[in-house]
């Protein structure tokens, strides 16, 4: 049972420009983008709200991109990639405890995801890897209580409050106040993927990675360490988790052992309307419900922020149902 | 000449089924060896034992030294270029990125090989940015010499070449791998169900049957012996 592209997927993603131009999702993305620039020029509120949109679509699309490229690699979704950023957001308010400025802490942070998701994927993941995928899949929920549990045991489950790294200001654009902190989550979380993606793209060690994902039996017959790769995908995406975390923390006003529950939600359906294997379209598709859940619940009066989470849940269902492979998804067929 | 790969007493099992018995090889520094046989002889279980990708029993030894099992990222790195079985592109990614990979043991700039992998097939260069599964069979068979190539391997394991090609192509294919040999001084092991076109390029050859090598010599020798001509060659 092989499973093969369609023909229209293989022929390329990257056709010509015309093409790009005439692909109908390319056509609703940028009618979206005129539509929200529109509205964002005719009023002030509808501004702000897609600027705070755009900054928690950000995470979302963070958290979803981690999602996405664990499941790449290993086609395991990992159901505890919002605790371990959650966990990591917590080993960055420690280390402010201890002294370390803002952004020391967030460095050091990033650090310690990444030999923190390599050290599970080795001790957790490698082990039962080989035996089924749902194995896998059950061993990340358990991580996921797991992690639960420790932080709660470790720094207790009331609010912690962190530094604000953005301030509270805001810019004045032309009588619309766009709060520095929105501008600046969107500007950290998509800096962060696109050295995520220069790393795939540019990169000998990047290539590696893609192939041992992509074709691992032909990637060792070229000498790839495959299972090293897989490690360091997992490493790489608990890192994104990581800065999804402490960018989701500001938006929140504090820290608490549920930070990530609802993000992971929204980051899920932000990967499955990408596409779940497409990269790019974890990033949009976080960016675009992150905008239109603030949206919605902006000008919508009956839908208060509590409502946000089951609207999360109806939109996830109406992607599997109206269009499973996404936006940036290849249908695949199955040849049996 | 001095042996540059040697089998001893290989053998290999998929579960309960034997694939691989007791098989004795070997290959000479600058040679070409052909390994024939039918569909499920075990030529193809052959040199996944000899690649690692495949459990083995036995010992495998490259320029005197063990080939350790299991690992064939390893094997790579100790300078065996495994040309699978499929042909082993990345069809996802570009021609470019393909190559690149082919070279990804090696360390240092890689401009030199790409010049001289195009001075084979010029027709890469062009085509550098392209997905590699766009490629025609052919194409694909011909960019999977040339990812080899860029490995620099000190032996080149070639499985079924000519699966799936038109004549004219198996005849194109097996003359870049004299020209690889010759000018390169790349030893071969080729498995080839296609025993006419294999026997004309290698100058020896085994013979593999329901996985023991039941015959072996130089190619004029077995191209000249009756059940090799009327089991491989059909005269």
């Amino acid at each position: 049972m092989a499973s093969v592209e369609s023909p229209r997927a293989q022929l390329g993603i990257r056709g010509g420009p015309l093409r790009a131009v005439l692909d109908p999702v390319a056509i609703l993305l940028v009618a979206a983008a005129v539509a929200l620039l529109v509205g964002s020029l005719r009023s002030p509120t509808f501004a702000e709200l897609t600027v705070q949109g755009l900054g928690s679509g950000a995470v979302y699309g963070g958290l979803a991109l981690a999602l996405v490229l664990v499941y790449r690699a290993t086609h395991v979704i990992n159901f505890a990639q919002g605790e371990l950023a959650m966990l990591t957001t917590y080993v960055a308010y420690q280390l402010m405890q201890w002294g370390l400025s803002y952004w020391e802490a967030f460095a050091a942070t990033l650090a310690i995801a990444l030999v923190l998701g390599s050290v599970l994927q080795v001790a957790l993941i490698r082990p039962v890897q080989h035996r089924s995928v749902i194995a896998a899949v059950i061993v990340t929920v358990g991580l996921f209580i797991l992690i639960d549990g420790v932080v709660n045991w470790v720094w207790g489950g009331d609010f912690k409050f962190m530094q604000e790294p953005f301030g509270t200001g805001s810019f004045d654009v032309g009588g619309v106040a766009i709060q520095h902190l929105y501008v600046g989550m969107l500007g950290v979380v998509l800096g962060c993927v696109l050295l995520v993606w220069a790393l795939f793209r540019f990169t000998k060690l990047g290539l590696a990675m893609r192939a041992a994902a992509l074709r691992p039996a032909a990637a060792a017959l070229v000498g790839v360490r495959v299972e090293w790769m897989l490690t360091l995908g997992w490493g790489l995406a608990a890192l994104l988790g990581a800065v999804a975390g402490l960018m989701a923390e500001p938006s929140q006003l504090f820290l608490s052992p549920s930070l990530m529950q609802q993000i992971l939600v929204y980051a899920f359906a932000a990967a499955v309307l990408g596409g779940l294997e497409s990269p790019a379209g974890a990033v949009v598709g976080g960016l675009l419900i992150g905008v239109f859940l603030t949206l919605i619940v902006g000008y919508v009066p009956a839908i208060s922020s509590e409502l946000q989470l089951p609207f999360a849940f109806a939109l996830l269902l109406a992607i599997l149902l109206v269009k499973p492979s996404g936006l940036f998804g290849k249908r695949q067929v199955q040849r049996v | 000449m001095s042996a540059l790969l040697e089998l001893e007493d290989v053998g290999a099992r998929y579960g309960p089924v034997t694939a691989l018995r007791g098989v004795n090889l070997q290959v000479d520094e600058g040679e070409i060896v052909a390994v024939l046989g039918a569909n499920g002889a075990g030529k193809t279980t052959l040199l996944r034992s000899i690649s690692g990708s495949v459990r083995r029993s036995g010992v495998v030894r490259l320029a005197g030294r063990a080939v350790g099992r299991g690992s064939p990222d390893g094997v790579a790195r100790l300078g065996i270029a495994h040309v699978p079985e499929g042909r082993g592109t990345f069809v996802e990614l570009t021609v470019a990125e393909n190559l690149r990979l082919g070279a990804y043991t090696r360390r240092g700039a890689i401009k030199d090989d790409l010049a001289r992998v195009h001075s084979y097939f010029p027709w890469l260069d062009d085509r550098s940015r392209q997905q590699a599964g766009t490629l025609s069979g052919g194409e694909q068979q011909m960019l999977a010499l040339a990812r080899a190539l860029m490995q620099r391997p000190r032996l080149l394991l070639l499985d079924e070449p000519s699966l799936g090609l038109a004549p004219l192509l198996v005849a194109e294919v097996f003359r870049i791998v004299k020209e690889l040999n010759e000018r390169e001084g790349t030893t071969v092991l080729v498995a080839e169900q296609n025993a006419n076109a294999a026997l004309q390029t290698a100058g020896r050859a085994y013979v593999l049957e329901v996985g023991e090598v039941v015959l072996s010599g130089s190619s004029e020798e077995l191209g000249a012996d009756d059940s090799v001509r009327r089991t491989y060659l059909g005269y």
